[in-house]
C-alpha cells in the first residue's frame, strides 16, 4: 500500500469553507502535483480542526504544524517551503496554544502527573479510550517520522532513568543493546514489583496498559527487537488479565503484530508470570526464571544488553521507563527535562503507605522535599502522632529520621543520605514505631527471599536476623551492635547482587540514627515504642476498668481473671502480650509498660 | 500406600494436558509448573515424574525449580489456602493484631494445615494493595483493611 | 476492526472515540464509574459494583452508564465511585459501602443532590 511521509488535512467545516477552504484544498493538489509530490503527500479533508475563527486552516502531520488563515496566493510558498525543503513558515503558523500539559503544572497541586495522568480517568479494558487520550499517536509519529538511532537520541536527551532503581540512562540502555551485533534481540518489561509498600507499577497495569504497551513497542522499534516479554509477578493477577486484554486488542488494531502501522516494523510480545519469587525482580535472575530456571542472579558482565534472555541482546526495562516514553516522544525530550534536578530529570510515582493520613499513589517532580511529600501531598501523620522516620526505596532501603525531611528527593540525595530510590516504595513510620522491629521485619522479608546461591547473602543475613531477634526478645548481647555493623560491611562487599548488597541499608540506617533504641533493648531491655512482645507487659488500669469481662471473654489464653462490674486483672505470666485486650477494651483500661 | 487407579490416570491426563498446551518447550517449565501446583493442589511426587519424564529434565532439576519458587506449592495443602501478607506496610498498619486473631481462630500455625484438611494459612510477600493494608488472600479472593472482628464472617464464606 | 494502517486510521479512530464521548456526555446519560484495580476490589469494589447493579435493576433506572477504571492513587479511598452527570463535571466519592451506594444512588443519580458527605475532593 502507499506510503505518504506526510499528511495534510484541510478543514472543511461550514465556516471554513466560507472562507475557502475546498480552494485552498485544491490549490494544494494542484500545487503538490506541480511540484512531483502527488505520491509523497496526501491530502485530506477533515470534518473540524478547531480555530475556524481563523479559518482556512490545515493540519500537517506528522509534525502537527497547524496554519491559519491561509489564501490561495500563499500555497506555492507553502509547499515549496513545507514539503520540498521541510522548512515551516513561521509566519503562517497559528500562534502557540498553551500547552495541554500546563494544566498537570498547577503550582499549589504538587503533583505532576505524567505516568499516572489515565488511572482512573479511562476504561482500561476499552484500547479506543486511550486512543481517545492520544495514545499510540506517539508510535506513529515514531514509526512514520524517526530512524531508530533517532529515538534512541530523544529518550537520552531526556535524562530518562531506569524507573526500576537502579537510575541508568534508559536511552543509553537502549544504544547499547542495539549496537550488539546480532539479528536477535529481545525486550523485556519488568513488571516483577516485589517491594513491600510499592504498588506503583501495578496500578498503570492496571489502570492504563496500553501505556507501557506503547512505550514497549517504540523501544523495540529503537532496539531492533522482534519480540518482547512482560514478565509480570503472579501476586497481580488482574494487571495480568488487564494486560493480556490490552495485548490482544493492540493485535485486532494491527499495533502488534506485522507491518505495524503498514511499515517494515513487526513486532509481538507475551506475558509470562512470576512464581512468587521477590529476587526474580533483578534482571539476571528475570531472564532465569523466563528461561525455565532457578531464579538466581548472575555476575554482570555480560550485562543483559550484550547477553541476556537466550543469550541474546536484551533490554530490560521498568513499567513506569516505558510508560514515560510516549509522553517523551509527543512532548519532546526538552519537556521531560524541564521537570526534575540536574542528574534525575522528570517525574516519578512513588507508594505511600504506612502511618500516613493520605497513603496512595502519587507522582510528583524529582527535588520535591521529603517533607511536602509527607505533609503536603500525604496529608500528614495518621491520629496526628509525631513523624520519627521514613523508609524509602522497598527493603533494600535505609530509614530516614526528622533531620532530613527537608532532603530534595532524587537518586544522588537519597544514596548519600543513606537509602535508595529503589522503585518508589514510601513507608512512613510514626512515633509508636520500634525501629529495631522495623529492621528485623526488613531482614526477615531479605533472608526469606534470598535466592541462596551465594554465602555472604544466604548466611549472613540469616546470621543478622538472629542477633535481631535475640534483640527483641530481651536477649541482646553487649557486642551485638558491633557485630551487626561488621556484618553489615561483609554483605555488602561481597554479595553477588544487588539484594544481598543492599540488604544490610535497614541495620545500618536504624543502627545510625536511633542507636539509643538498641542500647534501650540491649542494655536495659526496654522497648521504648512498646512494641516489643518479649519487653513489654500488659496490665489493667484499675481507675478505669468497669469489670465489664470483654477483655477476659477474648483473651486467647485466659489469663484475665475478675468478676463482672469488679477490676479484672492480667496474669503476667501467662500473658502472650498479643494485644487483643487492648483492642477490645471500650474504656482505654488496658494499659502497655 | 495404594494410589486409586482411576485418581492417578486422572492427575496423568491433566499434567499431560497442561503439558500439552504449553508445547513441551524447557523454558515454560515455571508456567507449567504452576498451572499443574493450581489444578492438582500441589506437586505430587506423580506429577513430578510425569512432568520430568514428558520434558526430559532429570527430576531432581524439575523439584529444584518448583522448590524455588513459594506459589509452586511441593506439600499438599487444604480445601483453601489463606495468604496473608506479612510485609512491614501491612504490619504497620495493624497486620500484627489480625494475624494473632486469624491463628486463635483456624487453630493452626503458619505453613500449617489445620486438622480438619480445611485451611493451610501461609504467609505472602507484598500484594502490591499496601494502601488498604492489613490484607489477606484467599484462594483467589483479595480482602483489604482487615480487622480481627471481620475474620469469622469472611472466612465463614467458604465450604 | 480493520488494523490501523496509517496515521489516518488512527486520527479517525481518535475522532471517532472523542465524539463517541461528547454523546454520551450529551445525550443525558449518567455515567456511573466504579475504581476495580486490585486495591479497590480488596476494599470491597465488587460489592459496590454488585449493589450499584443492583439498585438500577431493582428501580429499571433508564439512561445510566456503568462503567470501571483502574486505581486513581487514592487508594486509602477505595472503594471509589464517581458520577458524571450530563454535562456537569465530574463528582469522586470515596469508602463506598453498598450502603453508601443506596444514598449515592437516591441523591445524586436519581435527583441531582451531591451527597457532601463522602465527596473526595480532587485535584488537577
Amino acid at each position: 500500500m502507499a506510503y505518504f511521509r506526510s499528511n495534510v488535512l484541510v478543514c472543511s467545516d461550514p465556516e471554513c469553507i466560507g472562507k475557502g477552504s475546498e480552494k485552498i484544498l485544491e490549490s494544494l493538489l494542484a500545487e503538490l502535483s506541480k511540484k512531483g509530490l502527488a505520491e509523497e503527500v496526501k491530502v485530506m479533508d477533515t470534518p473540524r480542526i478547531g480555530d475556524c475563527d481563523k479559518g482556512p486552516e490545515i493540519l500537517v502531520y506528522p509534525e502537527g504544524y497547524h496554519y491559519v488563515g491561509l489564501t490561495v496566493e500563499d500555497i506555492p510558498f507553502l509547499v515549496e517551503e513545507q514539503f520540498l525543503k521541510g522548512r515551516p513558515v513561521n509566519k503562517l503558523l497559528a500562534p502557540p496554544k498553551k500547552e495541554e500539559a500546563q494544566e498537570l503544572r498547577e503550582p499549589t497541586a504538587k503533583e505532576v502527573r505524567v505516568v499516572l495522568r489515565n488511572c482512573g480517568k479511562i476504561n482500561p479494558e476499552n484500547i479506543e479510550e486511550y486512543i481517545a487520550e492520544n495514545g499510540y499517536a506517539a508510535l506513529a509519529k515514531v514509526l512514520t517520522e524517526k530512524s531508530p538511532d533517532e529515538v534512541i537520541q530523544i529518550v537520552k536527551e531526556s535524562g530518562l532513568r531506569g524507573r526500576g532503581g537502579a537510575g541508568f540512562s534508559t536511552g543509553m540502555k537502549w544504544a547499547l543493546t542495539r549496537d550488539t551485533v546480532g539479528d536477535v534481540r529481545y525486550i523485556i518489561c519488568n513488571a516483577d514489583e516485589g517491594d513491600p509498600g510499592a504498588f506503583m507499577n501495578r496500578a498503570v497495569l492496571e489502570g492504563d496498559p496500553h501505556s507501557v504497551l506503547e512505550g514497549m513497542i517504540i523501544a523495540a522499534y529503537a532496539i531492533g527487537a522482534q519480540q518482547g516479554f512482560v514478565y509480570c509477578r503472579a501476586e497481580y493477577p488482574i494487571a495480568v488479565k488487564t494486560f493480556e486484554i490490552a495485548i490482544k486488542q493492540a493485535r485486532e488494531y494491527g499495533l502488534l503484530g506485522e507491518h505495524i502501522f503498514g511499515t517494515d516494523f513487526s513486532f509481538d510480545l507475551e506475558v509470562r508470570q512470576g512464581a512468587g519469587a521477590f529476587v526474580c525482580g533483578e534482571e539476571t535472575a528475570l531472564i532465569a526464571s523466563i528461561e525455565g530456571k532457578r531464579g538466581e542472579p548472575r555476575p554482570r558482565p555480560p550485562f543483559p544488553s550484550v547477553r541476556g534472555l537466550f543469550g541474546k541482546p536484551t533490554s530490560i526495562n521498568n513499567v513506569e521507563s516505558y510508560a514515560n516514553v510516549p509522553q517523551i516522544i509527543l512532548n519532546g525530550p526538552e519537556w521531560f527535562a524541564s521537570m526534575g534536578t540536574e542528574k534525575s530529570k522528570g517525574t516519578k510515582t512513588f507508594a505511600l503507605a504506612g502511618d500516613v493520613k493520605k497513603t496512595g499513589l502519587i507522582e510528583v517532580p524529582f527535588g520535591i522535599t521529603l517533607r511536602e511529600i509527607i505533609y503536603d501531598v500525604g496529608g500528614g501523620i495518621k491520629n496526628d502522632l509525631g513523624f520519627k522516620a521514613i523508609q524509602t526505596g522497598g527493603p533494600m532501603g535505609g530509614c530516614l529520621p526528622e533531620e532530613f525531611l527537608d532532603l530534595p528527593v532524587d537518586y544522588e540525595r537519597l544514596s548519600q543520605a543513606g537509602s535508595i530510590m529503589g522503585s518508589g516504595g514510601m513507608v512512613v513510620l510514626d512515633e509508636e514505631t520500634c525501629m529495631v522491629d522495623i529492621a528485623k521485619f526488613f531482614v526477615k522479608f531479605i533472608q526469606d527471599e534470598s535466592c541462596g546461591k551465594c554465602v555472604p547473602c544466604r548466611v549472613g543475613t540469616r546470621r543478622m536476623l538472629e542477633i535481631l531477634t535475640r534483640i527483641t526478645e530481651g536477649n541482646g548481647r553487649p557486642d551485638d551492635i558491633d557485630l551487626l555493623e561488621q556484618l553489615s560491611v561483609e554483605i555488602r562487599q561481597d554479595s553477588l547482587c544487588g539484594l544481598g548488597q543492599g540488604a544490610p541499608n535497614p541495620v545500618v540506617s536504624t543502627i545510625k540514627h536511633f542507636r539509643k533504641e538498641y542500647e534501650a533493648h540491649i542494655n536495659d531491655k526496654v522497648c521504648p515504642a512498646k512494641v516489643c512482645r518479649a519487653l513489654i507487659s500488659y496490665e489493667i488500669d484499675p481507675e478505669k476498668c468497669v469489670g465489664c469481662t470483654l477483655c477476659a471473654r477474648n483473651c486467647p489464653v485466659n489469663c484475665i481473671s475478675g468478676e463482672l462490674k469488679k477490676t479484672h486483672v492480667i496474669d503476667p505470666d501467662i500473658c502472650i502480650r498479643c494485644g487483643i485486650c487492648k483492642q477490645v477494651c471500650n474504656y482505654g483500661a488496658v494499659l502497655v509498660k | 500406600m495404594t494410589v486409586n487407579t482411576k485418581d492417578s490416570k486422572d492427575m496423568v491426563k491433566t499434567v499431560d494436558l497442561i503439558i500439552d498446551e504449553f508445547h513441551a518447550k524447557k523454558e515454560e517449565l515455571i508456567p507449567i509448573l504452576m498451572k499443574v501446583s493450581q489444578e492438582l493442589g500441589h506437586i505430587s511426587t506423580p506429577a513430578l515424574e510425569q512432568i520430568s519424564e514428558r520434558m526430559h529434565i532429570p527430576q531432581s532439576q524439575v523439584y529444584s525449580v518448583a522448590s524455588f519458587y513459594r506459589l509452586i506449592y511441593t506439600k499438599s495443602t487444604g480445601r483453601h489456602v489463606i495468604k496473608f501478607c506479612e510485609s512491614a506496610p501491612c504490619h504497620v498498619a495493624g497486620g500484627r493484631e489480625v494475624w494473632n486473631a486469624i491463628q486463635k481462630e483456624l487453630k493452626v500455625k503458619p505453613g500449617e494445615t489445620s486438622a480438619d484438611g480445611k485451611w493451610t494459612l501461609t504467609t505472602t510477600s507484598c500484594l502490591g494493595v499496601c494502601a488498604v493494608g492489613p490484607v489477606m488472600m484467599v484462594d483467589e479472593d483479595i480482602y483489604g483493611n482487615l480487622r480481627p472482628d471481620q475474620l469469622t464472617d469472611i472466612l465463614g464464606k467458604y465450604e | 476492526m480493520n488494523a490501523i494502517k496509517s496515521l489516518d486510521d488512527l486520527k479517525k479512530i481518535r475522532e471517532e472515540a472523542l465524539a463517541k464521548r461528547k454523546v454520551t456526555e450529551t445525550s443525558g446519560a449518567t455515567q456511573v464509574i466504579v475504581g476495580m484495580g486490585t486495591c479497590g476490589i480488596a476494599a470491597g469494589a465488587r460489592e459496590t459494583m454488585k449493589a450499584v447493579l443492583e439498585y438500577i435493576e431493582a428501580k429499571n433506572l433508564p439512561n445510566i452508564v456503568v462503567t470501571q477504571t483502574g486505581c486513581i492513587g487514592l487508594c486509602e479511598q477505595e472503594p471509589i465511585l464517581q458520577v458524571v452527570m450530563s454535562e456537569k463535571e465530574k463528582v469522586t466519592y470515596g469508602k463506598v459501602s453498598p450502603e453508601v451506594v443506596k444514598t449515592i444512588m437516591e441523591n445524586h443519580v436519581e435527583k441531582g443532590e451531591v451527597v457532601e458527605g463522602h465527596v473526595i475532593p480532587m485535584q488537577g
